[in-house]
């Protein structure tokens, strides 16, 4: 067969006695967590050039997004990234409120960090529980699984649900805290700090696990801000960049927290930028949950918020407030807006168009693993087949943001 | 003011510039897109590091028909950006590529030619990204109906014929 003049071109220049072999790793690879096709052309065991297929989770959110009213999106975006939905939710909530010129309430704002720094938490334990698991450190894997189904717990109890939240509204979130949620948080956030000593424990000096994650996937500082890299990828190849400090939104300037880097960019450091930013969201959580104000979860406004059932039910009014914005939905003024956020796996943006209608004339979200996963080439060449799995485990792509 | 910087530095290049909600927004002329992005990227007075997303509209019933949209982002200064070009439909449906400024656009301008038709001249490598290579129109276009069905397309044995093509 004869190689397409992209390949055979970089083949030649790594080794032109050697054959290269072509091999399709995927789309249903047991060891990839993940939906995704490697094309790879291998020198020996040696990975001369990777192409990376995605989309085979793509299911038109953008498209459906403009099908409904501005409320209806909520339910998709909680289907990016399922491993820290919140966040998503907040990040569109976020950007329709900038185009509508309003706030939700303080105590809706604390609510949205507190959550979205939980879904933080339970969207790194996935990441490295997974990625520990993958070489050969079940018990690891075990522990934070253990850690984040606390977690989840929590967003269930204060949701309704563990992954399917649709809990943010434009103009607040749909419920307040349940009642034990201070002391529930609190046993969680402990177990989380014996868990963390306990991976550290058996990760830190684990020969096996250093020799496999230490030096592979390295990604220098000039190239990963070139390929649009954010957040925890980014930051452990140097750069102090963090949405959450550079563009601060909700109430995260009142917060005292550190963004650690990391130095080389390689897989051990981005393993450990995770551990790392896990006491970060940690400390955020405890501070918020200090300062908590009383108050209202969702603006007063009868054009953006429902009306109490009780209205509904009882008064035609509270009945025709209902109707008009069920069925013709939140009126937004035209105009747009990008508005992002920090995504558990880097700046998560949603750039929404309004035409004046109920209904978005565009959604597109900016997904981070999307242009992580399109720095996976440079990451593998030169590296062996097993480096795949710890760089893409490292990635940490999520096939419903990366593939929307 | 970031804009009043721009229009000093590019003049006519320029087409339109505003701030709606504190957010930076410029409209640049096609044809000088290569040179703005370069200087935008290069200069330190901006220093657009990141070329964090590429998308665009499509606004149906108007003349040009597309709206481009480039989102920068400049860590050492603080600043984001908006870039648009405005293109029109059918051949008129291109502009350059940003892939020799900024990396990031490899990936970001073959999902927006899968989404909308839109042809990226220089990209080194455009073919669609999340939808497969027999897929009939672009889906994100304003004329393409969200319910319509695709034609089935016969299963292509990997080993006897070659990967997905690449240019």
């Amino acid at each position: 067969m004869s190689l397409p003049a992209r390949w055979s071109q970089k083949i030649e220049a790594a080794d032109p006695a050697d054959e290269i072999m072509e091999l399709q790793m995927g789309p249903s690879h047991p060891a990839a967590h993940g939906t995704i096709k490697f094309n790879l052309k291998l020198d020996g065991e040696r990975v001369a050039d990777c192409d990376v297929e995605v989309g085979y989770l793509h299911r038109a959110f953008e498209k459906m997004c403009e099908q409904g009213t501005w409320t209806q999106c909520f339910p998709y975006t909680d289907r990016l990234n399922y491993a820290s939905p919140c966040i998503n939710n907040v990040g569109f909530a976020l950007a329709v409120e900038k185009l509508l010129g309003i706030e939700a309430p303080e105590r809706a704002q604390y609510l949205r960090v507190i959550m979205s720094e939980v879904s933080r938490i339970t969207d790194h334990l996935t990441c490295m529980g997974m990625a520990a698991s993958e070489l050969g450190a079940v018990t690891v894997a075990f522990l934070m699984i253990e850690g984040r189904e606390m977690l989840y717990d929590l967003v269930e109890a204060v949701t309704g649900a563990r992954l399917t939240v649709t809990w943010c509204r434009v103009g607040g979130v749909a419920h307040d805290l349940p009642d034990d949620f201070k002391e529930r948080i609190a046993i969680a956030m402990r177990h989380i700090d014996g868990l963390l000593s306990d991976c550290d424990k058996l990760l830190s000096r684990n020969r096996v696990f250093i020799d496999r994650m230490s030096g592979v996937g390295i990604l220098p500082q000039k190239d990963a801000i070139s390929y649009g890299l954010t957040g925890p990828l980014l930051r452990a190849s140097g750069v102090a960049y963090d949405v959450r400090k550079a563009n601060p939104y909700l109430v995260y300037d009142r917060f005292t927290f550190d963004i650690p880097t990391g130095e080389r960019g390689d897989n051990y450091d981005r393993f450990n930028q995770r551990f790392r930013e896990i006491p970060e969201s940690q400390k955020i959580i405890v501070q918020a949950m200090g300062e908590l104000p009383a108050g209202p979860v969702m603006i007063g406004d009868p054009k953006i918020a429902l009306p109490p059932k009780e209205r509904v039910y009882n008064s035609i009014e509270g009945l025709m407030n209902h109707f008009k914005l069920i069925m013709e939905g939140i009126k937004v003024p035209a105009g747009e807006t990008y508005t992002a956020v920090e995504g558990a796996n880097g700046e998560l943006g949603f750039y929404v168009v309004s035409d004046g209608s109920g209904r978005p004339y565009r959604v597109r979200v900016r997904p981070p693993c999307f242009l992580a996963m399109s720095a996976l080439n440079k990451m593998l060449i030169g590296h062996m087949i097993p480096d795949i799995i710890t760089t893409f485990g490292m990635i940490n792509m999520i096939g419903g943001e990366c593939d929307r | 003011m970031l804009t009043d910087k721009l229009k000093e530095k590019f003049g006519a290049d320029i087409l339109e510039s505003g701030n709606a909600l504190g957010e930076d927004s410029i409209v640049i002329d096609r044809e000088k897109a290569p040179e703005i992005f370069r200087t935008l990227h290069d200069d330190a007075d901006f220093a657009f590091e990141f070329l964090i997303d590429v998308t665009a509209v499509d606004w149906l019933e108007r003349r040009p028909r597309f709206d481009v949209v480039y989102q920068l982002k400049s860590m050492s200064r603080s600043t984001r950006l908006r870039v648009k070009i405005r293109v029109g439909a059918g051949d008129d449906a291109w502009v350059p590529s940003a892939h020799p400024v900024w990396k990031s656009a490899d990936w970001l301008e073959r999902e927006c030619f899968d989404m909308f038709g839109i042809t990226f001249r220089g990209h080194p490598d455009l073919r669609r990204i999340l939808l497969y290579d027999t897929f009939v129109g672009h889906p994100l276009r304003k004329d393409y109906p969200f319910q319509k069905r695709q034609p089935i397309v016969p299963e292509i044995d990997p080993i006897t014929k070659p990967l997905r093509p690449t240019k």
